[in-house]
């Protein structure tokens, strides 16, 4: 038997090494030789193929004491294992392989998904990237003709900034400083009052917000009018009409159903508002505002394992000291109970289980898996979460690409 | 930029504007996975420049070529995890339509 796993492992190296030579070739020529004789010692009989297991646990688990978490760190260096004959280097056969990505929850808004088999620093980038890297459209100038509302100009500005919009960023350019036109800005208007004698009250929202398909209705000088032989200067020079473009004329931009609902600001009787809002296209490490992200985030997944039976008044004791309930109690033969682990994904590793001396560390043990990611995003309503993930790995792409042509 | 010696191609610093933990730290990870690299790490001087340096020490090939190779397969994983999560994503909006149409 052992004899026959020792074949299979070296036929595996085999097919290894060929599709190694096929898709590296190019790139690593000089290093192929070297990478040959490696696989060769390697597939030798005697040489271990595998970690031993406590130090296959350190690897791949983050232990969570009472104390204080262990093993936190990744093994990154390539000869790490070198000592054990273990090769701890990339290979991209391997990743794909390995690398897995499990949907568990997904709605326009937010989704959920496992992402297996990836190191934290990459994990960390497309994080990272989503956050503050992925563009958006946003408002950035606010042109405020009459406001006599309790609300300052400054404070309505701002606020005015953070209403997510829902219109995809990529059929946008950047601004950059050029004048604004139909390919790199959006126009809103709003104009509300609040009449005296008919309301008590008015509740500004999002969706007064109206769309200028032809860009702004504000001049720019409005005593200049001695040169007004061709049209008058208006904020934007847009060439054509918006609407009249094939991505927006039966999709028209403005705020509808929950984004609509956003309060802008309050009126009191004979109040009013009227402005006129520029967005254009920018990325969240400029301003918070053009995030796409209501927030993105990771953690790793837990791993709850009992190391002995635990049965009756302890087990009841130990679902009980569990406060997002990881433990569950199953009935065994002649009226036992055994603590069984049936929720270990909802452990948020309080560490309640094994906080009351060390017999209880000796029962359980909480663990996160290292290269195995609970990663949550929420869109803010620019564009479906799955498409925001995409753009983030590409944005990461495009860093690589510019780097390798910098250096090139 | 590069900063090296003229002689020996095999160690050297780079200074990458513009860019931050997010591709550094990603480079280092793919880096520090490559067999011909003894020495990487990165560091950013000051937290109001936007710069990072990347350290490469070989043992042999050209530093330059190595993270050129880093970077390379660290678009190779992002592609792959790209096609792999729209792959996932079209199986969920599948499987949910299809349990949807059974109810």
């Amino acid at each position: 038997m052992a004899r026959r796993d020792e074949r299979m492992s070296e036929e595996e190296e085999e097919t290894e090494a060929e599709s190694m030579s096929e898709s590296e070739s190019e790139s690593q020529s000089g290093g192929e030789k070297s990478k040959g004789g490696l696989d060769y010692i390697m597939s030798l009989p005697d040489v271990p193929m595998k970690l031993p297991p406590h130090v296959e646990l350190q690897r791949t688990r983050v232990l969570c004491n009472a104390d204080a978490p262990n093993h936190t760190d990744t093994i990154q260096y390539s000869g790490a294992f070198a000592s054990v004959g273990v090769d701890n280097s990339f290979r991209l056969d391997h990743f794909r392989d390995k690398f897995r990505v499990e949907v568990i929850r997904y709605s326009d808004e937010d989704m959920e998904f496992d992402m297996i088999g990836v190191d934290p620093a990459l994990a960390n980038a497309f994080r990272r990237i989503l956050i503050s890297e992925v563009p958006t459209m946003a408002i950035e100038k606010v042109l405020i003709a009459n406001n006599t509302s309790a609300i300052q100009d400054e404070v309505l500005a701002h606020r005015l900034g953070l209403i997510p919009i829902s219109v995809d960023p990529r059929l946008f350019e950047y601004a950059d400083g050029n004048p604004l036109n139909e390919r790199n800005s959006i126009v809103f208007k709003l104009h509300v009052r609040c009449e005296r004698k008919k309301h008590l009250r008015r509740t500004v929202k999002a969706s007064d917000l109206k769309w200028l398909p032809n860009g702004s209705e504000l001049l720019e000088s409005e005593n200049s009018n001695s040169s007004s032989s061709s049209k008058p200067k208006t904020y934007t020079e847009f060439t054509c009409p918006q609407d009249s473009l094939p991505e927006f004329s039966d999709n028209p931009i403005g705020f509808k159903g929950k984004l609509g609902d956003i309060i802008i600001a309050k009126l009191g009787p004979g109040e009013e508002i009227e402005l006129e809002v520029h967005a254009v296209k920018g990325i969240g490490k400029t301003h918070a505002k053009w995030s796409p992200v209501a927030t993105a985030w990771y953690r790793m997944l837990p791993e709850v394992v009992l190391l002995e039976e635990v049965e009756d008044e302890v087990a009841e004791n130990l679902k009980s000291k569990c406060p997002v309930g990881v433990f569950d109690i199953e009935d065994v033969a002649n009226g036992k109970k055994r603590l069984t682990v049936s929720q270990p994904r909802a452990c948020t590793l309080c560490r309640e289980c094994i906080r009351e001396g060390e017999e209880w560390e000796k029962r359980v043990s909480l663990r996160r898996v290292k290269d195995h990611f609970i990663f949550t995003v929420e869109s803010a309503g620019a564009l479906p979460p799955d498409v925001l993930f995409t753009e983030a790995v590409k944005i990461l792409e495009t860093k690589c690409e510019s780097v390798i042509s910098d250096l090139s | 930029m590069e900063h090296g010696s003229n002689s020996d191609n095999s160690k050297s610093s780079f200074s990458l504007v513009d860019e931050d933990h997010t591709l550094a730290n990603a480079v280092r990870f793919t880096l520090n996975q490559d067999p011909r690299v003894s020495f990487s790490g990165y560091s950013i001087p000051h937290p109001s420049e936007n710069r990072v340096n990347i350290r490469v020490q070989t043992t042999g090939a050209p530093a330059q070529e190595v993270l050129k190779d880093a970077c390379q397969d660290l678009m190779m994983m992002c592609q792959h995890v790209r096609s792999t999560l729209d792959k996932a994503v079209a199986d969920y909006k599948m499987r949910n339509q299809r349990d949807a149409d059974s109810d």
